[in-house]
């Protein structure tokens, strides 16, 4: 018998191979034809502290990184103090016996391996790492000839080392085929056909793709943890797609480098996290108010300040949505996976491009570190967006406009180089030609027109297929959400429709525009929505409480948030106890007082 | 990179204003910019459509509007980072970058370390009044100690009631040299001119355009409203030594610190350094392309 999907967790000492361990093992998993999700934390210095990896492997599509630790891996005391705990009755507990004393009792196995001590045996004691990924291969059933292969593939640029690194792969694998008996419940068994098409990658290489296939080929950037990884892969790539990178020297010099390489007529980016976001508002402002495309990615972290640079968090959706002196209209996106940053990416140039706009692409940091198995992606089917421009059919001297106003709000904007067509972006009101003008009926027709871009984006929106609606239709529960919650409340959803609880989620990839034509539909026959979120304040219920409102109170809607403010994603079980208690509220006739707060309650 | 212009006949001044009226006090130093700016693009024969100018904040900052090319009024001190962006998108383009001192020197003092280093092929001209004009009066990093006396002794007109304090307390405050600063970071084209002279100061902006990277100007361009230091200048005004071989960094920082001289030319130049564009350009060169089809496989099981 094989389990459906296994989670293991592996915790040590940081710079000691942990992640190594962890992704080897990942990557063996995802090519032997079985799903991936990983997390991972990381500590926020370069030498010392603790690092834990967690995989959820499994035969189908694995949606979070579930609840319960089937299988801990400490390597060092420390790893196995802190996260012992976490590990489930009936649990296996793989310790290094050469430096871990495990406490006394407890409901679960152990297993002793003297994983150093065998390191010592082959003479490689960098070796133990792989010692430990062939042992896990071969606990958790899975084939040795793709665990050669993930070696070969990982670390075969050190060619003297292959040998050796092969050898330490075998002598785990060996050890615990030698010492252990098979236990079925601590195996996965790929499927026999290999398992469908996927490709394995990180939500950053995603965004990083995305942008690229999107028609990126400027971009600019500062390192910030956790989009650091955005950078570093575009630095190898963007340059062999014909496109330049450069590493500007703080964050607002990355914004405007990229502005200006937008205003120059190339597809420009910029990724970092909420700290450099704070740094860029300003320049969101000037991309606004001059109308130049602009994409920037936050992959969000726990804030607020310095924070905790390698924790999550979905914190800054009113840095997003509302930044900026004045008013200044932007775009704002929220993928809930990582194929969905994929496309997110696409469709954040499209806006931008289209529109003239800048557009925020909210990420965060579980989501941009971890590993997924995704779809395979058809490149057929992206369609990368154009700026509108002027035609060139215009005689000499005939004053382009650059802020013409029109019915969309859109206007052709020319590309430096274009003759006749010579104007200056400004940053102070303008009129139509461009020139500074501060004139009351000017000011008041170009906001109207900066704003009309974004009512025109809303009644385009359902062409570009930004919201994720599934559960059953008849459910009086509802779930709301944004972002990486998605995959904890599927899971929740899954396991309360087994219990005959119905509930009906939605989740919206853009919000700003919010999708009104598919919310306020959705929000009909609905008496209680849950608003899942990794913050203090329910930034997300808080906008949906206000822009429908009418349509609360009318129908009596409760809502209830549920906020997660501790650095780490949603489990299923967490979103799942909500569920059950709306439900039991449902049932009783007691749904609370409207808008009152809803605290997370330790499960 | 200097491209050529495909017109029938020459052009000419007019052509090149752009019909918005300069909002400067009349006498404002920058009108000579202005003026020199447009000489210089006639004498480089430049095409206006592929000229694009970058402005920040200040009355530097309205530039870009008065001149009948590309331009983008920015914001306050980033003058530098967008037109890098711009240029390195579009090398194509001749770029400029405009600043005033408290744009240059102030919040975008920053940038000009890291412009010099990448040798962006730009040209830089930060018009110096040594003081904040457009927000009437306070002293700025390039004003000297004693301003506030200078204003009161009448050597120098402006000295506004409501400014007299933060003048006062100036004198806590060293002038920034930034001759010396550009060198210091090693830009490879340091030079000064100053808006009573415009023959010198078109042919120094020329040549800031012909230099194959970053070229750093600083124009001293009196603000006759607040600080008008015209008759200063005229008087410590002076060519560079005729003997100074602007190869010679440590002989033009040793002339960038001469006190009461205003020193005017090309301070220092060296041509041997390849751009930011070309450099760029060599390791694309060097790197085998991809395609999307080809990093997506790299990611599939």
């Amino acid at each position: 018998m094989s389990n459906e999907s296994l989670v293991i967790r592996i915790g040590g000492e940081a710079g000691e191979g942990i992640v190594t361990i962890g992704e080897t093992l990942v990557r063996i998993a995802a090519f032997s034809g079985l799903e991936v999700f990983t997390f991972r934390t990381y500590p926020a210095e370069i030498i010392g502290g603790q690092v834990m990896y967690q995989a959820r492997i499994g035969r189908e599509q694995v949606l979070s990184m579930g609840d319960d630790v089937d299988i801990l891996v400490a390597a060092n005391q420390l790893g196995h103090d802190e996260h012992i705990g976490e590990l489930r009755s009936g649990g296996l507990l793989v310790y290094d016996s050469d430096a871990v004393t495990p406490a006394e009792g407890g409901d679960h196995l152990s297993y002793a391996v003297p994983f150093t001590q065998l390191a010592r045996e082959i003479n490689f004691l960098r070796g133990r790492n792989l010692i430990v990924v062939g042992f896990l291969t071969s606990l958790m059933g899975l084939p040795l000839d793709r665990a050669e292969q993930m070696v070969r593939r990982r670390l075969g640029k050190y060619k003297e080392l292959l040998p050796s690194n092969l050898e330490a792969l075998h002598k785990g694998y060996t050890h615990h085929q030698e010492h252990f008996a098979e236990r079925p419940e601590f195996q996965i068994r790929p499927p026999e056909d290999g398992g469908e098409e996927r490709l394995v990658m990180t939500g950053a290489q995603a965004i990083a793709l995305g942008a690229l296939a999107a028609g990126c080929r400027f971009y600019a950037g500062y390192p910030i943890t956790p989009a650091t990884d955005i950078m570093e892969f575009l630095s190898k790539e963007l340059p062999r797609m014909g496109g330049t990178i450069i590493q500007a020297e703080d964050e607002i010099a990355a914004v405007t480098m990229a502005i200006g390489a937008s205003f120059g007529g190339v597809k420009a980016m910029t990724a970092t996290s909420g700290p450099g976001l704070a740094l860029m508002i300003e320049a969101l402002g000037l991309a606004s108010m001059t109308e130049v495309p602009l994409v920037i990615v936050d992959a969000q972290r726990a804030g607020p300040s310095t924070g905790m640079p390698t924790k999550t968090s979905q914190g800054d959706l009113f840095l997003a949505l509302y930044a900026g002196a004045d008013e200044a209209p932007r775009f704002v996106l929220a993928p809930d996976s990582v194929e969905d940053s994929f496309y997110q990416m696409i469709n954040a140039f499209n806006l931008a491009e289209r529109f003239q706009m800048p557009v925020i692409l909210l990420s965060d940091q579980a989501m941009a570190t971890r590993v997924e198995t995704i779809r395979p992606i058809d490149l057929s089917q992206i369609h990368q967006e154009k700026r509108r421009i002027p035609s060139l059919d215009r005689p000499e001297g005939n004053g382009y406009l650059r802020y013409a106003l029109t019915e969309d709000g859109i206007s052709p904007m020319a590309i430096p180089g274009m003759p006749g067509m010579t104007y200056t972006a400004e940053g102070l009101e303008h009129d139509e030609s461009g020139a500074p003008s501060y004139v009351p009926e000017v000011h008041r027709a170009m906001t109207e027109k900066r704003f009309r871009k974004v009512e025109t984006a809303r009644k385009e929106l359902h062409r570009w297929g930004l919201v994720n609606r599934w559960g059953d239709p008849q459910a009086e529960i509802a779930i709301l959400s944004w972002g990486s919650t998605q995959s904890a409340v599927r899971e929740a959803m899954e396991r309360a429709a087994k219990e005959g609880i119905l509930v009906e989620a939605l989740f919206t990839k853009i919000l700003l525009p919010m999708p009104d034509y598919e919310i306020r539909p959705f929000l009909e026959g609905k008496r209680a929505i849950i608003v899942p979120e990794l913050n203090y304040q329910g930034m997300f219920a808080k906008v949906i409480e206000h822009r429908y409102s009418e349509q609360i109170i009318r129908n009596n809607i409760q809502v209830y948030r549920l906020n997660k403010y501790e650095g780490l994603p949603f489990k299923p079980g967490e979103i799942y106890a909500k569920i059950v208690e709306v439900a039991q509220r449902l049932t009783a006739g007691v749904l609370a007082d409207r808008f009152l707060d809803e605290k997370l309650a330790s499960v | 990179m200097v491209t050529t212009a495909e017109r029938v006949a020459p052009l000419r001044v007019k052509d090149l204003k752009s019909g918005i009226k300069p909002i400067w006090c009349p006498g404002c130093g920058d009108y000579g910019i202005l003026s020199s700016f447009f000489q210089a693009i006639i004498n480089l024969k430049l095409d206006p459509a592929k000229v694009a100018v970058v402005s920040g904040i200040g009355c530097s900052g309205r530039f870009p509007a008065f001149a009948r090319v590309y331009g983008f009024h920015g914001v306050h001190g980033r003058a530098l980072p967008t037109a890098t962006g711009l240029k390195v998108a579009r090398p194509d383009l001749t770029v400029f970058a405009m600043s005033g001192d408290g744009d240059a020197f102030s919040i975008g003092g920053g940038h000009i370390a890291h412009a010099a280093r990448r040798n962006v092929d730009i040209t830089y001209i930060v018009m110096d009044n040594e003081i904040y004009g457009l927000t009437k009066g306070q002293p700025s990093a390039t004003s000297p100690p004693d301003i506030l006396e200078l204003s009161l002794s009448g050597k120098t007109k402006g000295s506004r009631k409501g400014m007299v304090g933060l003048l006062d307390i100036h004198k806590v405050e060293e002038a920034l040299n930034p001759i010396l600063m550009a060198l210091a970071y090693n830009a490879s084209f340091v030079a000064r001119a100053f808006s009573g002279r415009p023959k010198e100061l078109t042919a120094i902006i020329e040549e800031g355009v012909r230099h194959k990277g970053f070229s750093f100007i600083q124009v001293m361009s009196p603000c006759v409203t607040f600080f008008n230091t015209y008759n200063h200048f005229r008087e410590t005004v002076v060519p560079l030594p005729e003997d100074h071989d602007p190869s010679d960094r440590m002989r033009a920082m040793a002339l960038a610190m001469e006190p009461n001289k205003t020193y005017v030319g090309i301070f220092y130049r060296d041509e041997t350094r390849p751009s930011l564009e070309e450099r760029l350009e060599e390791y694309r060169q060097q790197l085998s392309p991809t395609s999307m089809e080809e990093l997506l496989a790299r990611f599939t099981r």
